[in-house]
Formats: C-alpha cells, structure tokens, sequence
C-alpha cells in the first residue's frame, strides 16, 4: 500500500481554559440559519462563524492547512455543509480524538481527511502542539510527526472504506468505480 | 456468539457478516430527504445521476418540517425544487403541512419494527422507538442511497442501560431521559448502540419511547432501542404498521462492550441548563430563574401525551402577562388529536401561541428565535449556543414548561 504523506500547519482549537474545545456542534461550524446555501463556493465564509472565539477562521486559514479539535467533533445535525464549508476552504485534514458518527460519515463521503488521534488532549494541553506547527501525517499508516516540534504522533490510520472512498475522491467517485451507480 | 438488537436488524439487512467495528453493506428499506438537506441531493442528484432512475422511487419520500410553510423566498425555492424532482420521478413528498418527517414516516406505518430507514434528519435514530434502525445522514450520503438502495455502516458495538427505581410524583419521560443523558454524558455510549432496560423504560408510552430514543443523539450515540414494550406502546405502534407488533429482541449471548446501571431513586423534574443538552441539573437547584418564553414541541415532545401533560396544568390558569408560549405539534395527526380532545383549546385559553405542525422552536424555523437576553424553556433537544437565537435555551419536560409559563420562572408543577 502506497502511503499518502500530507503536511499542514495546525489550527489548535483551544477554548478559554487553555484545553482543546469538546463538543463543538454543527450549528457552531456552519449555523442554521444559513442552511438555504447550497453552493460551494458561499459555504466557505460561514466556518465556523458561530464558535466563540473562532469567527475569523475564515479569513486566516490557508489552503492545507489541519484542524485541530477536541473530542466528538461534529455534533448535532447531519448537515453536508459543516464538512463542505472545510472542503471550499481546502482543509487538508481534521484531526480529533473523536467525531459524531454522522460528521465522520459525511467527510469521509466529501473525501475530506478526518483522522482520530487520542492523545491531542494531553498534546494540546501540554503545548507539545500548537498551532502553527507543522505536521506531516500518512493517511494510510498513520504515522504522523509534529516537525516544528520534532515529535511523533499516533494517528489512526483511515479504515478500508475510508481509504477507497479518499483514493476515488468521494462517495460518487467510489460508486461510479464500484459500478453501484451505473 | 449472539447478536444484539442493531446487529440483529443490520445483518437482516446486509449479506456480509455483521460484527461490532466491521463496515458492511446495507439495503435500506425507507429512504427519505427534509427541506433542508433535501435541495442539497435533488442538486447532487442531477449533477450525479442526471437521467438515471432512483433505486425505489416508492420507498424514497421528501418530508418537509424545517421551515414549514416557507419564511423566506430561499426556502421556498428550495422546497420547490424539492417537489419538481419529485413529480419527475415519482416520489410522494409529505409537504409543508404534514409535520416532523420521523414522526409522519412512524405514523404512516412506512418505519416498522426491524426495518433501516435513512434520511437527512440527525434525529432519525429517534425511531428506535419502534424497532427501526433510523439513521441520520448527510446528503451525499441520501443521494448516493436514492440512486443505489444501498449505503456503507460501520457496525457499532453494543451498550446495555439498565434503569432502576422509579420516577418520582413529579416527573416523567423527559425528566428519567435527561437524568440518563445526565449519567451517560456525551462520553458513555458515543458512537454505540445502546439498549435501554428496567421497568421505568418498559413502561413508557410510544410518546415516551420517541422522548428518550430522540436524545440517544445528544448523548452521541448511534442509535437507542427499547426491546421491552408497554401495551399501550403496542397498540399505537400497531395501529400506524396494520399488523401485529414484534419487537427485535437481543440474543441471551449477545455481547455488549460494558453493562451501565442508572439509578432512579424516585427521580424530581431535572432541567438542561446551557450550553450543553448533558448539562443537566435538579430542577431545584434553577427553581425561581426568570423566563421570557416557553416552548413545547419536537421531535422529542411533540405527541398529544405531551400537550396533554401540559393543558391539565394550564387548564383553568393564565400565562403569566410577558411570558410567551409556542406550541408547535409535532404532525397533523397530532394536531387533530388535540382539537377533538379539547386540549388545543385549553392551550389557546391559557394563552399559548399555537401554530402548524413541525420543528419549529427547535430548528430556527418557522415559530422564530429567541433574541439577547431571552431565557427560553423548552421542551426541544438541544440548547447549544445560537441554535435557536442568541437568547439561553433551558431543556425540560412538558409538564416542568407549562408550569414555568404560568409562573414566569422556572418551576416544578408542583409549585403550582
């Protein structure tokens, strides 16, 4: 298996009390009230516009560039547009202790690079991650590095499904390979 | 080895072997699409599948409860591009006066005891209540299963809940299922399936049921099931399927990744204070805290049993002056319920805003939001920040929101 070596400067997503934020919900990464958007190109500037703290994330992210957040990223609504509004900023990857289900469905689907990490916690907490710091992470083994910091990182590599829907470019892609489509 | 309830109704559905952690292939039985989401697959549809047929065009429904009937021109035209692809391809859309799509597939009898229903509502797994494997999903997910029948799972592992003791005088399902989300956190059954036990759980109606299995979402789990059932629970369910109920039962070897013991102890009304649906606390410890607006409805308190709680305390008294209440049903049946049982009236004379059914109240939809400063009660199932308006959402039962309201401050009926 060929491995996929991605690198990005970390966004640590870190609330008042210095940890990384848990729960954060998809009406604080893409609202409700601008679920009538369906296009790509308008999701973008609603990143994370109702995240204290975080509204100008939009304007400071750089293509490439990982997400780095607490555990069970992604709850609440099942809505495409809080993985897409990362997509039309062209995340490179999410990194998180734990995602809602159906979050980690829809990016795996979109074909955005959401990866499990456990010990971000502690990582975060120590400051032995940062943001800023550049991290280098193959997709498929998990073997990841923090270069600024010259540390190593366990990633749970993607599973299977994760890796074939990535490889082909999403769940249409994946379908059409698959000849589910037709 | 044996299988629990999910993997009982997942491996009725897959030809790969289900176990706990493996990603297997599924046939769904119903298919369905909300007004929001809904626009996003009918555009991912045409854009994917432009001029090939759906997989079932009738097992795939629209459901339109968000922003019903429409409140801006962008919802409209969403809706209606909704309708077009449906008249093309044969698709029966339950429209803007039907209600809270999970609730209308329950009642239609199309989610049945041991059947995979998908749609774009994250609260689909609220129809464990009857046995079906609900799932929420994005719309890449829906469109991908309109054209195919078919979608990937990851196999969760399985919970056992055991809920002992009873509730106390003053409470009911939405105090027993905030006290479980209180215990269980967003930690204990996330990403698993749980099972609910113990006579408290098999004693609840159908409403109460949809109360506790809607908030297994806010508790991060995949999905709730409840396997032993109160006869009036039966006899609701079996007159929406038409047919004798048979609820999907554990194996005696199933295996389940822990066993949780939650104790009732003749549980008091419990209230979710913000930020969080698991912020949860004694209704005692807020008692007194001032409120500007009430709301009963939902998914997770949307039956006639809940308006019912709350028109017996309403009956006869006022709102206090300032305090406004939204009563939203949570479908026409529900609401037709209400009006030939006299409670709808009970609710207008107490002073209540009544309005069709829907999300609204929950969803930033069409009864409004709550504004800087509001404080909110409300029966809904989240009270994240900004989710309905910048004002303060508390979550409580029906009975704890009517007393509230007629009070001004957050109470208990008994302060009544």
């Amino acid at each position: 298996m060929n491995p996929i070596i991605k690198r990005g400067h970390c966004w640590v997503l870190l609330g008042r009390d210095g940890k990384l934020i848990e729960d954060i919900d998809t009406d604080q990464i893409f609202h409700n009230a601008f679920l009538y958007i369906t296009d790509l190109s308008e999701m973008g500037q609603h990143a994370f516009g109702n995240l204290e703290g975080w509204k100008d994330f939009p304007s400071r992210i750089k293509p490439g560039d990982f997400i780095v957040a607490g555990r069970n990223f992604g709850a609440g609504s099942s809505r495409q547009q809080a993985v897409d509004c990362f997509i039309a900023l062209k995340v490179g990857a999410i990194l998180a202790p734990s995602f809602s289900s159906i979050y980690f469905r829809n990016a795996v689907n979109s074909g955005l690079p959401v990866l499990r990490c456990l010990e971000l916690d502690r990582l975060a907490a120590e400051h032995l991650l940062e943001t800023g710091d550049e991290v280098e992470v193959d997709f498929f083994s998990g073997k990841a590095r923090n270069l600024k910091k010259n540390l190593p990182l366990a990633v749970e590599p993607m599973s299977p499904v994760q890796r074939e829907i990535y490889l082909a470019g999403g769940l249409f892609a994946f379908g059409r390979m698959k000849s589910e489509t037709g | 080895m044996g299988k629990t309830v999910s993997e009982k109704i997942l491996q009725n559905h897959s030809q790969d072997e289900v176990l706990p952690g493996k990603i297997v292939w599924l046939d769904i039985d119903i298919l369905s699409a909300r007004d929001f989401g809904g626009p996003n697959v009918v555009k991912n549809y045409e854009r994917e599948y432009a001029g090939l047929p759906l997989a079932d065009p009738a097992r795939t429904f629209f459901t339109f409860d968000l922003c019903a009937p429409a409140c801006t021109l962008r919802y409209a035209d969403n809706q209606q591009l909704c309708r077009d692809f449906a008249r093309k391809h044969g698709v029966r859309v339950f429209d803007v006066d039907s209600g809270i799509g999970t609730h209308v597939l329950m009642e239609e009898g199309l989610s049945r005891p041991n059947s995979v229903v998908v749609g774009t509502d994250s609260h689909m797994n609220i129809l464990g209540a009857v046995g079906s494997f609900g799932q929420g999903m994005g719309d890449v997910d829906i469109t991908f299963a309109f054209r195919t029948g078919r979608t990937w799972f990851e196999v969760p592992e399985s919970v056992k809940v055991v809920v002992k003791g009873k509730l106390g005088p003053w409470a009911g399902a939405k105090d027993l299922t905030l006290f479980v989300l209180k215990e269980l956190g967003t930690k204990k059954i996330a990403l698993k399936s749980a099972e609910f036990y113990g006579p408290a759980v098999a004693g609840l109606s159908l409403a109460g049921r949809l109360t506790l299995c809607s908030m297994v979402t806010e508790m991060a789990g995949i999905i709730g099931f409840l396997p032993e059932i109160s006869p009036s629970a039966r006899d609701e369910i079996e007159t929406f399927t038409q047919e004798p109920f048979s609820s999907v039962t554990a194996d005696a070897d199933a295996f389940y990744s822990e066993t949780i013991e939650i104790n009732l102890d003749g549980l008091a009304p419990q209230v979710a204070a913000p930020p969080s649906p698991a912020n949860v606390r004694p209704l005692a410890e807020i008692r007194g805290l001032e409120i500007n607006s009430g709301f009963i409805g939902s998914c997770t308190n949307g039956r006639t049993e809940d308006f019912a709680a709350a028109a017996r305390l309403l009956r006869g008294r006022k709102i206090k002056k300032g305090v406004m209440l939204k009563v939203v049903p949570a479908t026409r049946r529900v609401y037709e319920e209400l009006l030939a049982k006299g409670i709808l009236e009970d609710l207008f004379s107490a002073g209540a805003i009544v309005v069709n059914p829907g999300c609204g109240g929950c969803a930033e939809g069409h009864v409004g939001l709550t504004g800087r400063g509001e404080v909110q009660i409300s029966t809904g199932n989240r009270n994240f920040p900004g989710k309905q308006g910048k004002g303060e959402t508390y979550l409580a039962g029906p009975a704890v929101v009517a007393a509230s309201c007629v009070l001004g401050k957050i109470a208990s009926p008994e302060d009544l």
